[in-house]
């Protein structure tokens, strides 16, 4: 039961990882393809400014979590998928590091190197994380030892690149309607414009990731058994057709919410369909690591879950009053260029 | 070359990098925050000033300590697997517990104190730093009793082929934990003030703002000198708990090989390496002394090296040297520290004082790091003290990938170094804004 809790904790935390570092990953990546002068990158900059780093802490937690309850597929999933954690993890410095500098020295060429970090940092997290949940989902050849007995290349298999490019949609989307959310006059427009589009290739991928997914994957074993569940896709599904419906009217911040609604529930998706695995072995079922395998002790998972029912709430209050500081009004070209301070 | 050999190098290069920039932003975080708590009630508008040159100093830092800070947390996944899996059940919990009631904390509201100077009132502003320096010494908390974990496990037992939890509160309040804090904590923010105190006689030196460079010299001064005392004095108790948990590193730190009552310090000493089973040269020694030093007893019996198969014994050479390096840079760094709060007052006379103070602006990095060499290295053949060996710990992945990401990790830090520097340099030169024409 302990282990249950924790498995659905462990995907609404990587889900909500997703949530919200994915306006600002998406964010990243569109800012050479919407912002037209400099005074538009800089608001693009500053849309995300304050949020970035409180959103990335997700990450740790999502990790820190796996660590704590489940140590045998933490050390299993992360030591298997070394090379492609690795470069997720490369970029993310580079990313970080491009958003704090940027602004540091006055010179175009300067911005330009921090902008193409800016990019890569953002747009291949984007895809490989897709592409990493997409195998997790598949199953990895992992023996009965935990050694990834495939490697790099293996992962770019044709269901792992969906999902890359799943993620990246999902990510695009999110950051053009967190653009047109956050923004004013042209740039609002383009990215609203940009939006709809996004939202049409969203809505081919995500048909065929599911229809992929029937074939690639045992994902749908829990939902035939327990039908009830079908309810997590129907959300996806539903709020996706929302995300439309709300772009034609104009209505950004419920465009943006059913946004987020699709990316927790596409993950959620994805780990219920696991159950009880958290990462399923391709070579045989017996070597998956699973709750029952690879949890804490149950001390262990007390003490967390008593940690985490008290802090998490009130993370999320305190995160959810930083977002309303700024989110008042939309970010002017005037403020984003002023320096922070 | 081995997996475990290049992941001890990737480690220990990810950690130093690391270390570079999180002493700064614990001791840099808490000045700032007193120096905008010292303008929100005396309206002094230079406070105001120090609060934004100091800060935005902060703030290029911060950033490098969090991405770098990433790449740690995963690393115990991607390169030791095998520790992972067996003490994740103690050890993942503090990390996890670390991100949730600390590191949130830190960056939300690093973000809200970076972009919030117009949208929140004075006070409310000057009390989010507050968070952020607060927050960072609790996630401070949380990662070193980590680390003293490892150093001295406690609250387990062995249990379904690995470490499991049967004490949680022995784990977090064990006096290997309390005493790492305290000596780690302090360091960092005697760095900040060191500091504040050497960019600050830069700019007294060129006679450039020079009241507010004055009162930030004077602030950094007390508070140096404050953390000073605690750093050297809390060392030694922080000795004492080494010797009575960890005896090979001890041992080792002291290159001490025969098992003696009435142990000496030699004031000068070659140290021989772990198969040579004695010291090159020793002179001048103090007898009884590092039998006091260890165990407040001038007679009580301190074991030596040879107590243990050579297998077990940690790098000799090195342990000693970082101790000895890191125990003299920390009493020079108090008398200068005690110097600089003397002459807070009158330091135009002392120009030269002032050169020094802007040179010695290494020290305190070079002596935080030594003495993570000597908690780690001393550590040694251990991941976990007495219970798993280094050897035992890495995953089990391909020489080459470690090998390629370890030249990764050395060539984007370098690069992030080389960049951080450059822009720390040039708005420390710069100095503060210009005050606002009254």
């Amino acid at each position: 039961m302990l282990e249950t809790v924790w498995f659905v904790l462990w995907g609404v935390l990587w889900a909500v990882y997703f949530m919200l570092d994915g306006f600002d990953l998406g964010v990243g990546s569109l800012i050479p393809f919407l912002a037209q002068s400099e005074a538009e990158r800089k608001v693009m900059y500053r849309s995300m400014g304050p949020f970035w780093d409180g959103n990335e802490v997700w990450l740790v937690t999502a990790g820190g979590v796996t660590f704590a309850a489940f140590p045998g597929t933490y050390a299993v999933m992360f030591s298997a998928l070394y090379s492609a954690l690795m470069l997720v993890l490369f970029c993310l410095i580079i990313r970080g590091v491009s958003l704090e500098f940027r602004h540091q020295v006055d010179n175009p060429g300067w911005r330009g190197l921090w902008d193409i970090g800016t990019f890569i940092g953002s747009f291949l997290p984007a895809v490989l994380l897709g592409v990493a949940f997409a195998n997790i989902f598949r199953g990895i050849p992992i023996d009965a030892q935990g050694v990834n007995q495939g490697s790099l290349i293996g992962l770019l298999n044709w269901y792992g690149l969906l999902g890359g490019l799943l993620f990246l949609c999902l990510f695009l989307l999110h950051g053009a309607l967190w653009t047109a959310l956050r923004t004013e006059g042209e740039l609002q427009a383009r990215a609203g414009n940009l939006a709809s589009k996004l939202w049409a290739a969203l809505l081919v991928v995500a048909v065929a990731f599911l229809i992929a997914t029937w074939f690639a994957t045992g994902l749908y074993h829990n939902y035939l058994s327990s039908p009830g569940l079908f309810i997590i896709p129907l959300i996806a599904v539903a709020s996706l057709f929302l995300i439309r419906v709300r772009i034609g009217a104009g209505a950004w911040m419920q465009a943006w919410l059913f946004s987020s609604l699709t990316i927790v529930s596409c993950t959620l998706f994805g780990v219920i369909g696991m159950y009880p695995a958290l990462l399923p072995s391709s070579l045989n079922p017996e070597w998956s690591m699973t709750i029952h395998n690879s949890a804490s002790s149950p001390l262990t998972l007390k003490i967390m879950l008593g940690v985490a029912l008290v802090m998490v709430p009130i993370v999320i209050i305190y995160q959810f009053l930083v977002y309303r500081v700024f989110m008042g009004g939309k970010v002017s070209i005037q403020e984003a260029g002023e320096e922070a301070y | 070359m081995d997996v475990v050999f290049l992941s001890r190098l990737q480690f220990a290069a990810a950690a130093y990098f690391h270390f570079l920039f999180v002493p700064l932003t614990l001791g840099l975080s808490l000045l700032v925050a007193i120096m905008e708590t010292k303008f929100v009630r005396s309206g002094d508008e230079d406070y105001l000033r120090m609060a934004k040159f100091w800060g935005k100093l902060f703030v290029i830092n911060f950033v490098v300590g969090v991405v770098t800070g990433l790449t740690l947390e995963f690393q115990f996944g991607t390169n030791w697997s095998r520790y992972s899996a067996y003490v994740g059940d103690i050890f993942g919990s503090l990390l996890a517990i670390e991100a949730t009631v600390a590191f949130f904390l830190e960056s939300t509201f690093l973000g809200l104190w970076i972009f919030g100077w117009k949208k929140l009132s004075a006070k409310a502003h000057a009390a989010t730093i507050w968070v952020v320096a607060l927050a960072s010494s609790v996630s401070a908390y949380w990662i070193l009793s980590a680390n003293a974990w490892m150093q001295h496990p406690v609250g387990y037992e062995i249990r379904n082929g690995r470490a499991e939890l049967t004490d949680f509160w022995a784990v977090i309040s064990q006096p290997f934990a309390v005493h790492t804090f305290i000596h780690t904590i302090t360091a960092a923010y005697l760095l900040g003030g060191f500091f504040v105190l050497a960019v600050s006689s830069y700019h007294l030196l060129k006679k450039n703002e020079t009241r507010l460079f004055t009162k930030s010299f004077k602030l950094a001064a007390t508070w140096s000198l404050i953390m000073a005392v605690i750093v050297v004095v809390h060392g030694h108790y922080n000795g004492s708990e080494v010797a009575r948990t960890q005896p090979t590193k001890l041992a080792a730190m002291e290159a001490h090989w025969e098992t003696q009552t009435k142990a000496p310090i030699y004031a000068v000493v070659i140290p021989g390496t772990s198969d040579r089973e004695n010291n090159l040269f020793e002179f001048l020694p103090l007898p009884g002394f590092l039998s006091m030093l260890a165990y407040h007893d001038f007679q009580a019996e301190v074991k030596g090296l040879k107590e243990w198969p050579a297998s077990e014994r940690p790098p000799v050479f090195l342990s000693f040297v970082s101790f000895r390096t890191m125990v003299a840079l920390g009493v020079l760094m108090l008398l200068m520290a005690v110097l600089a709060f003397w002459w807070r007052n009158k330091l135009d006379q002392y120009p030269w004082y002032l050169k020094f103070q802007l040179y010695a602006l290494p020290l305190p990095w070079i002596a935080i790091q030594l003495g993570w060499t000597l908690t780690e290295v001393g550590r040694q053949p251990w991941i976990v003290y007495g219970m798993m060996k280094t050897s035992d710990a890495a995953s089990p992945i391909a020489t080459s990938q470690v090998a390629t990401t370890l030249v990764g990790f050395v060539l984007l830090y370098s690069l992030l170094a080389l960049i951080d520097i450059f822009l720390i340099t040039k708005f420390a030169r710069r100095g503060p804004e210009p005050a606002p024409a009254e």
